[in-house]
């Protein structure tokens, strides 16, 4: 009746993941009782679980990396204080705990933090930088985002009801075959990832469709901010990887279900084929984590520099050109592989060859700076921290590079440090800075400044001290993924990194008591212009929080960096360039539960698989199927804001904007 | 030392082209994107196609897990009834051109023909799906199933994939059918009929490379 779930399948004799998925429900159950009290349920439900707006969709997803990232971070920790007391013993990790939680690391912090994160920032800012209303197809956005939602939720079920994955984040077989893990783990982890993979295609054949087609008036591709480059780069690269994805885990539930035979030890199955095709996905995968976040740099040192963007047209040429070139370089994470010196010589000097653009880049952005007048805020900080970190990340990339010297290096902590000192100082000082860049847009209000300070010098020195020890443990042989060691030589490096990850709590310490102080005080923090930092690109000529329909009328786009220019224009003039249009009422798209119903469903197959209680798979599936249906039933899908609506929005923020303007001027 | 040496309007920070955007002789647009955004039917269509495109990328993935097994395959591998496939074949392309017809009827609004060339569109690729699982009965009761060798499994999931795909595209068929029916041919459902019948036709070139690489080529010299 149930498959294999039973009562044993929760972990009742290991405290640890039973008091954590205690906490978490506890603070669930907190959460949606809080709700529901205090009236905010027909609240929530209307104006954000079925909302198709995408500045709401946007920041969900970003709420969701930010949940997410303290659930990988909690492992990290776990981790880094394990290999501190497992000198010379066992520590308080069993070895089969301990495996979980490496695996839960890695899937959770690029599946369920990075990719949420970047497709959020992506979704709230792309319709706004293009200025349009919404992206091209909204219920499809809202799709995305909860199925993505339900991935989420399948691994933190793992948590309690079962086990994850003990495979490390990429599940290699034969290792991930049902021989060698008979457990539902690897089941969790694929299941998971079919789901969110499905939601993350989607999102990326939106954005592309949307950046394609969808531009303002006279925005032309090389009228386009630098972010929506990248961002059209990145969904390019999700929609030619993630089918990858998608396939190559089908073939693993295939063989673990059906007993197919792709990468099975006998019967000719080939597990190499697994290694390639998971990177020809994995590879990709990480500039569509890091060319969005460069985007937020471009935008960031740009605004904060108060110059335009230096060698535009370069920078644009570079992130095409990374988008091509990440296709031709998955190799180098299995030059061990043995597929000969001529394959990995190719694949080696592909890699390096990537450095070259990535380069362009980094000197754009220095030139950028240079000669501008640099306002050292929080986004900037990040940015600056990210072009010194992120330098000695790509060198290490390109020395490991090097076929020879990859074959002594891979698989150790080296390893480990480089690909932590690309996605951290890369990846996610880009997504904290466009967190404290955009929350103004987002939410009306500043993040505090103060604090935001804080938490930056706190994440950078915790991040060096953390992982350069890393770097060192590497050369001196340490290998990845230990659960006790016995060499006394590492055992200082081991206990620096352990404080290290001390240090990056206390950054995201501060980064929440910022999220909660400004919260607090908002009043004073709020963004009345709707333009706080002097912005050059098109949200910033809206309101913050913007409305949702975002432009009252569609800005004419006359060249590039269309809002500073009319700014400076406005600015001469003291006066507002456009008399007030003639409003319209605008046509919205109407909310749908269709997104929540069809991950629901998701979450019930998917579980269902996992413990293969078919018959409710098969409820699942015929509940996909009638939402569907119910969807295309619809007879109404959008509704109009009337006129006057429209009016009262765009007026007050051309009452600002002129008061602003005439207040510049009497100075 | 100024960085800045000549201050000029148009090029403030010397990047080789004009920055502002207003008063200046290089205000046009040039090249896409002037036009602010495309229509409804083509941003649709639009977007359906990149899905398409991804689409035939995951088959891609299976095409090359299928060429790199195939390797593997022993003297006892299938021997395909090749009429059954060109049975099949024919069904779907069949069965493509009245799905051609089905979307000339909708043009000019004809429900009547709309719903009979839809109709025989989903009965040819039933047709088509019954093959298909036939076929592969056959094979697992000759000891050729998916779990008896690397190359059958990875027969059994590249055909098996476009066979799902076959059967997705008629649950969607029958709810076009439904929706034409009651609805009638209102905008928003004769841009979901154009998706559908892109994604038909995508099946069949799916499956004409599934004919020449997976069944043709087993009779290569």
């Amino acid at each position: 009746m149930f498959g294999r779930l039973t009562w044993q399948a929760i972990p009742w004799s290991e405290p640890i993941p039973l008091i954590a998925a205690g906490g978490v429900g506890f603070l669930l159950a907190a959460v949606v009782g809080w709700v529901f009290v205090k009236g905010y349920a027909p609240y929530m439900w209307k104006e954000w679980i079925t909302s198709v707006d995408h500045k709401r969709i946007g920041v969900m997803y970003c709420l969701l990396a930010l949940v997410m990232l303290l659930r990988g971070f909690s492992d990290a920790l776990m981790m880094r204080s394990q290999q501190a007391v497992a000198f010379h013993g066992g520590g308080y990790l069993p070895p089969d705990h301990y495996n979980q939680i490496f695996s839960a690391h890695g899937t959770i912090m690029i599946f369920f933090v990075a990719m949420p994160f970047v497709i959020g920032l992506m979704n709230f800012v792309v319709p706004l930088q293009l200025g349009i209303r919404d992206v091209a197809f909204p219920t499809l956005n809202s799709v995305s985002f909860w199925l993505t939602a339900a991935g989420a939720l399948l691994v933190n079920i793992s948590l309690v009801v079962g086990e994850f994955a003990r495979t490390g984040w990429l599940p290699y077989p034969p290792l991930s075959e049902l021989q060698y893990s008979p457990g539902v783990g690897v089941d969790y982890y694929l299941w998971s990832l079919q789901i969110s993979g499905a939601g993350t295609l989607l999102s990326g054949i939106n954005l592309v469709t949307t950046i394609l087609k969808m531009r303002a008036p006279g925005m032309s591709y090389t009228r386009m901010p630098v972010f929506c480059w990248t961002a059209l780069a990145s969904n390019l690269l999700i929609v030619a990887a993630f089918p990858v994805l998608t396939a190559v885990t089908a073939m693993l539930l295939l063989d673990r279900y059906l007993g197919f035979h792709f990468f099975t030890n006998e019967m000719g199955g080939n597990p190499m084929m697994f290694v390639n095709l998971i990177w020809v996905w994995g590879h990709p995968e990480v500039y569509i984590l890091v060319l969005p976040a460069f985007g937020v740099f471009s935008e960031v040192i740009s605004t904060f520099s108060g110059k335009p963007l230096f060698g535009y047209r370069s920078m644009v040429a570079a992130t095409m050109a990374i988008c091509l070139l990440s296709w031709l370089v998955w190799l180098h994470h299995f030059f061990t592989m043995g597929a000969g010196a001529d394959v990995n010589g190719f694949f080696g000097i592909m890699t390096m060859i990537i450095a070259v653009p990535t380069g362009v880049k980094v000197y754009n952005w220095l030139f950028t700076m240079y000669g501008g007048k640099v306002r050292f805020e929080p986004p900037m900080l990040w940015s600056i921290g990210f072009m010194v970190t992120f330098v000695i990340g790509g060198m290490t990339g390109v020395l490991m590079a090097v076929p020879p010297a990859d074959f002594v290096l891979h698989n150790s902590l080296f390893l480990v440090a480089h690909f932590h000192n690309v996605i951290i100082g890369g990846v996610l000082f880009g997504l904290f800075a466009g967190y404290n860049y955009w929350f103004p847009k987002a939410f009306g209000f500043r993040l505090d400044e103060k604090w935001g300070k804080r938490a930056f010098w706190l994440w950078f020195v915790g991040f060096y001290a953390a992982f350069m020890p890393l770097y060192v443990l590497g050369l001196l042989g340490m290998t990845r993924r230990m659960q006790h060691f016995d060499r006394p030589e590492w055992y200082p490096w081991v206990l620096a990194a352990a404080a290290g990850a001390g240090l990056i709590t206390l950054g995201i310490g501060a980064q929440i008591v910022q999220l909660v102080v400004s919260i607090r005080n908002r009043a004073a923090l709020r963004d009345i212009t709707g333009d706080p930092w002097d912005g050059r690109t098109l949200e910033w000529a809206t309101a913050s929080p913007p409305p949702a329909f975002n432009f009252a009328v569609m800005p004419n786009v006359k060249g590039e960096e269309p809002y500073w220019g009319m700014k400076t224009k406005a600015r001469e003039l003291a006066h507002l360039l456009t008399a007030e249009p003639s409003y319209q009422p605008i046509s919205v798209p109407r909310n749908t539960a269709t997104g929540v119903v069809t991950a629901f469903f998701a979450v019930v197959i998917g579980f269902a698989m996992i413990w293969r209680i078919y018959w409710l798979a098969g409820i699942g599936f015929v509940g996909l199927y009638a939402a569907f249906v119910a969807f295309a039933w619809r007879n109404r899908s959008e509704e109009e804001i009337p006129a006057a609506e429209v009016a009262r929005r765009d007026r007050d923020n051309r009452f600002v904007r002129s008061s602003v303007l005439a207040e510049g001027a009497s100075q | 030392m100024s960085v800045v040496t000549s201050f000029s309007p148009v090029d403030p920070h010397h990047l080789g082209h004009s920055n502002l955007s207003l008063g200046t002789e290089w205000e046009e647009a040039r090249g896409h994107g002037e036009g602010g955004p495309a229509s409804k039917s083509v941003i649709v269509s639009y977007g359906f196609w990149i899905f398409l495109l991804s689409d035939i990328v995951m088959f891609s993935a299976f095409f090359a897990a299928y060429q790199v097994l195939a390797g593997t395959a022993s003297d006892a591998a299938p021997s395909f009834d090749l009429s059954n496939v060109a049975i099949e074949t024919g069904c779907l392309l069949l069965s493509s051109f009245l799905c051609g017809v089905a979307s000339l009827c909708a043009n000019r609004r004809r429900l009547f023909g709309t719903e009979i060339f839809l109709f025989l569109t989903g009965v040819l690729g039933a047709v088509f799906l019954t093959l298909e699982i036939r076929e592969f009965v056959d094979l697992i009761q000759q000891h050729q199933g998916p779990a008896d060798g690397a190359y059958y499994s990875a027969f059994f999931a590249l055909v098996g994939c476009h066979g799902l795909h076959i059967t997705a595209g008629l649950l969607w068929l029958g709810t076009m059918m439904a929706q034409i029916f009651a609805k009638g041919f209102r905008q928003d459902i004769l841009r979901r009929l154009t998706c559908f019948s892109l994604f038909w036709h995508a099946l069949d070139i799916v499956w004409v490379a599934i004919f020449s690489l997976v069944y043709l080529m087993r009779f290569a010299p």
